[in-house]
């Protein structure tokens, strides 16, 4: 069986079919995976001020609804994320009153967009970037996007009850405070398993890993060629050598 | 969960792609090269204590249209075992699904890459020859490229060229694997009106995008758009060779049948005008024929001239 059905969710098809529910899930995955590059572009491009750009990101999400800019989003085209720096530079260039914004967002209130929680620690990374807007934007969805991905990830273990899975995972991949990472010897005596079993257990992590960001990424891009540039992208490998 | 760091993010993109090896014989050493279908990576054969190259898919299983090119080209090396083809060893399938096979490795540099190195035409113009050697070959065999182009050549450090990439090769006679949309730098041809090859290196009945009128003079004319890129690369110019232009003219007719017939007879030309030989392509007027037979046998030439002086001298001197 096909492991990617090509039948599979999309947040550009759910936002095109106009069922409320289904718009609503759309822009929470669209915006959990871009409102932090948003920001950061809106900080850094623009140089507004961390006020301004976490208003800005707010309302540039409801913009994106309201203006119906996403529907006119072509896949075959160009990649979704080009398309959305080009709509924030719209956007910052047009600044509409935000009233009018207000009233054009219609009923569109609830977004998914935590802001606070994560601000500072990006206010803190500002200062040390020596990217460019472009670049930092394209570093923020890689970050962003992964970290959804994670974040499924870890709710499926969590469900499934392979908390060791994910501990491993988290242990080898994600990190540990000390920076050190222990043997596969130490880890099986850790968690009170075979170190056969370590081996396998993080294997079947880290392709369960891979498939979240897969389905993440399926559901943000607009087609199959978009789809796979982006995957070369987000592996920080471009073509080189043809073989 | 808190936001990664730059380097635990760097470090999980990166392994985003990389091919799970565990329970094979291989270990993953680094990635070699990308391709529209995949990529490559260098491996260490751990049984045998080799290098090799895997080829994985990017994304997608066995059964899926690119899985299904990458084991197709797979069986179509295998069948063709050729010093101008990559040798296969091995197909297999990842823990996550998506197929692989492992092939020789092959050091060098692609031709487009390689070119500026080769200064002289004449030798531009050998490497030519051996590269359409594997060509032949696979036709003789039913098979097309389709694909051929600068990039998809190998020039190894000992004189070797080596034809790649044959994800979109047809075997004459065999129903066509279907893969739509697969490739991004090319796109496959798989069905009426469905286009795959490289505009600039592909035949006009390809980018019609009719598979039914494509046969080995499409890959003729492909060859005929390489010879061009080699005749006139940077460090070379060649434009003003009458005999050599109308050998890439022939080669890239815009009509099959104007073309050369066969990659041998595309060959054949090649190599007689290296030799200084009359070339099929061209009609020679009297005076350039006997330049270039002049020129060919310049050495009989002048030891002829030299000898009618020496008898024109004794003459000359006994008759007084």
């Amino acid at each position: 069986m096909p492991l990617f059905p090509s039948t599979q969710w999309s947040v550009l098809a759910a936002i095109r079919a106009g069922d409320a529910s289904e718009k609503a899930r759309a822009l929470e995955t669209l915006s959990a995976v871009y409102w932090r590059p948003v920001y950061l572009y809106l900080r850094t491009r623009w140089e507004r001020s961390p006020e301004e750009a976490a208003d800005l990101t707010q309302e540039f999400f409801v913009e994106l609804l309201a203006r119906g800019l996403l529907e006119k989003y072509e896949g075959e085209k160009g990649r979704l994320r080009t398309y959305l720096r080009v709509c924030i530079d719209g956007f910052v260039a047009n600044e509409i009153r935000a009233a009018e914004r207000q009233k054009r967002g219609g009923g569109l209130t609830f977004l998914p967009i935590h802001l606070d929680a994560c601000q500072e620690e990006m206010e803190t990374s500002l200062s040390s970037r020596r990217e460019t807007p472009e670049d930092a934007f394209e570093k923020e969805w890689a970050r962003s996007l992964i970290g959804v991905a994670l974040k499924r990830m870890k709710s499926d273990f969590e469900e499934k009850g392979r908390s060791i899975h994910l501990s491993l995972f988290e242990i080898c991949d994600l990190g540990t405070a000390s920076g050190e990472t222990p043997s596969y010897a130490e880890l099986a005596e850790r968690f009170g398993i075979r170190t056969s079993d370590v081996t396998n257990w993080l294997a079947l992590a880290r392709r369960e890993f891979r498939r979240n960001v897969i389905e993440v990424l399926r559901e943000l891009t607009g087609s199959e060629r978009e789809f796979r540039q982006e995957l070369r992208a987000l592996s920080g490998r471009e073509a080189g050598r043809v073989s | 969960m808190t936001p990664l760091n730059d380097e635990k993010l760097a470090a999980l993109r990166a392994a985003l792609l990389e091919p799970d090896l565990s329970g094979t014989k291989y270990r993953l050493v680094s990635q070699i090269g990308a391709g529209g279908m995949g990529t490559v990576w260098e491996a260490e054969d751990g049984e045998l204590g080799r290098t090799v190259a895997v080829k994985t898919l990017d994304d997608g299983d066995r059964d899926s249209p690119l899985g299904q090119r990458l084991l197709q080209e797979a069986r179509v090396l295998a069948r063709l075992e050729h010093p101008g083809l990559v040798p296969v060893h091995d197909v297999g399938t990842l823990p996550d699904g998506r197929p692989y096979y492992v092939m020789k490795i092959v050091r060098g540099a692609r031709l487009d890459e390689h070119v500026s190195a080769v200064s002289s035409l004449s030798e531009r113009l050998r490497l030519f020859h051996r590269l359409c050697e594997p060509v032949a070959f696979a036709h003789a065999r039913g098979v097309l490229h389709r694909d051929l182009k600068p990039q998809n050549v190998m020039a190894g450090p000992f004189g070797e060229v080596l034809v790649m990439d044959w994800g979109l090769a047809k075997v004459l006679g065999e129903k066509e694997v279907r893969a739509a949309g697969q490739n991004p730098g090319a796109a496959g041809l798989t069905g009426a009106g469905v286009v795959l090859g490289t505009p600039g290196f592909m035949a006009p009945e390809q980018s019609a995008g009719d598979p039914g009128a494509i046969d080995p003079r499409s890959d003729v004319y492909s060859l005929g758009a390489i010879l061009e890129f080699l005749r006139n690369e940077p460090g070379l110019s060649d434009r003003g060779n009458r005999r050599l232009s109308a050998i890439v003219a022939k080669a890239m007719a815009p009509l099959p049948d104007e073309r050369y017939p066969d990659v041998p007879s595309l060959m054949a030309d090649v190599a007689a005008y290296l030799e200084g030989a009359s070339i099929s392509a061209y009609r020679e007027r009297p005076w350039e024929r006997l330049f270039r037979l002049a020129r060919r046998h310049q050495t009989a030439l002048v030891l002829l001239l030299a000898y009618l002086v020496a008898r024109a001298f004794v003459f000359f001197v006994y008759r007084r």
